[in-house]
Formats: structure tokens, C-alpha cells, sequence
């Protein structure tokens, strides 16, 4: 299947690795949702570099993916839309308003690194 | 004029991601453009969800042609649903009848350089697209 989560210090890690069909895209959902709890992540980045195509399936997917990844007590990131489909999503009249979005994966770790030293240094705490 | 010609039986989701890899292949055939491509291919998403969810499935038909030196694509899916009563209607940004975000249509209009939409109550809905590559 073309996804994979990864556990990343606190963060998860999640690649979305090739064109998923709907059923994948919902199944790459429940399991992220999912691991938030067992892995006891802080927070979650969405790598979608290696996605060609964005439609509107897919794009409520990840709006309600980063809504159910919030109400779980965790932050959410979508990095790496890349530019034709960045230009596709927004001529179909696709907007993801509340979803925060970083250039690539590097730019997401350092966002997040940014906004949550509090809770990070209680866990890593010495 | 060489006609090649793809058809995708469109039954299930999958079948829509099938449709579109066929629309990319055909795209780099032809030297269309790498945004070019990611527009028909995502407006092939949108219409082809369309015709599933509401037109119970169908057949989605690529092709490419030429017409006064230009190539292109041509799409055409189609569904034997219930049909579009109000196409206008159909048409509007926002419209749903269904859970979404009733972009398919207008946003897959959108897309494309040509979009035509012909629908019939009680027999169905086609949709065809087409798409310059030069």
C-alpha cells in the first residue's frame, strides 16, 4: 500500500507514497488517527510530495484527517503539495483554510519545533 | 488521424485511478505539459467520481486527435444513472446533492480547455472533455 507512518521523536511521520484510491485514502485515515494514541505523538506531519493528483476526495480526506488528528490532542502539518497540483486544487476551487502547510518535510519538523518547546521539554525532560 | 483509444470500465474507485494514469501516459505521448497533465488528470478524477456516485458507474473513454496541427485529448465518461435534472444548477460551485464539495463539475470545467455536459432523466449522464497538449 503506498503509505507509511513513522514514529519520528515525538512527531509521526506520515508519506503518502503513491496515487491512492479512495478506499486507501480512508484507510490511511483510520490508521493515522489511530497510531496518534498508541504512539502518543505530539504531533503529525502529512508528506503528500510523491501525490500527482489532489481532487476534492482527496483533499476533504486530509482536512478531516488534520481536524480528527487536532481533536486527538495532537498538531497536524501537510507538507510538500507540489506546484502543478497546488496550481490543479486551486482552478478546481480547492482550499484547505484551516490546515497549516510547510514546504517539505524539513520545513514542517522546524515549524513544529517552533511552536511546541513546552510539552516537548516535559517529555524529554532530564 | 490515428486513433488510440483507452477505455476504463469505471465500477468501483479504483477504477478512477486506473483512468487517470491512462491520461498521464497519453499526455507524455502527446508533449503535454506537466501542469497540463495534472489538470486533466484531476478533472478526470472529479467527473469520473461523478458518474460512480451518482450514476451508479459507467465507462470512461480517452483518446487523442488532431485538428488544424493541434493534438489533444479527448475524455468522454459516461454513466446510464439517473441523469442531471438541472444542469445549470449541476453546474454552480458549491451545488451537492450528495456529501461533497460540489466542485466536480464546474471545477472540472475549470480544467479543461473544452467541457460539454449532456444529460438525460432516466437515462444518463456524458460528460467530454477535451485538453490541448500543443
Amino acid at each position: 500500500m503506498g503509505t507509511s507512518i513513522l514514529k519520528q521523536r515525538d512527531y509521526l511521520i506520515a508519506t503518502v507514497q503513491s496515487d491512492l484510491s479512495d478506499e486507501e485514502w480512508q484507510q490511511f485515515q483510520d490508521d493515522l488517527v489511530r497510531r496518534i494514541g498508541l504512539t502518543r505523538a505530539r504531533a503529525v506531519v502529512i508528506d503528500v510530495t510523491e501525490i500527482d493528483v489532489l481532487d476534492s476526495y482527496a483533499a476533504r480526506i486530509l482536512g478531516t484527517t488534520v481536524e480528527m488528528v487536532r481533536l486527538r490532542g495532537a498538531e497536524a502539518i501537510i507538507v510538500g503539495i507540489q506546484p502543478d497540483v497546488a496550481f490543479a486544487m486551486v482552478q478546481l476551487g480547492l482550499t484547505l483554510d484551516r490546515v497549516t502547510m510547510a514546504l517539505d518535510l524539513e520545513d514542517g519538523l522546524e515549524y513544529l519545533d517552533s511552536i511546541g518547546p513546552r510539552r516537548r521539554h516535559s517529555i524529554h525532560a532530564d | 488521424m490515428q486513433t488510440s483509444e483507452r477505455r476504463t470500465a469505471l465500477r468501483s474507485p479504483k477504477d478512477i485511478v486506473v483512468a487517470r494514469e491512462y491520461a498521464r501516459e497519453l499526455g507524455s505521448l502527446l508533449g503535454m505539459s506537466s501542469i497540463g497533465a495534472t489538470e486533466l488528470a484531476t478533472a478526470i478524477s472529479e467527473v469520473a467520481r461523478n458518474a460512480l456516485t451518482y450514476g451508479g458507474g459507467g465507462e470512461v473513454v480517452l483518446s487523442q486527435f488532431a485538428e488544424a496541427k493541434r493534438r489533444g485529448i479527448r475524455v468522454t465518461v459516461e454513466d446510464k444513472g439517473p441523469g442531471i435534472a438541472d444542469i445549470d444548477l449541476a453546474m454552480k460551485d458549491g451545488y451537492s446533492t450528495g456529501e461533497s464539495l460540489g466542485l466536480g463539475l464546474p471545477g472540472a470545467r475549470r480544467l479543461v480547455d473544452k467541457f460539454e455536459i449532456v444529460s438525460k432523466v432516466g437515462m444518463g449522464t456524458r460528460v467530454t472533455m477535451t485538453k490541448w497538449a500543443s
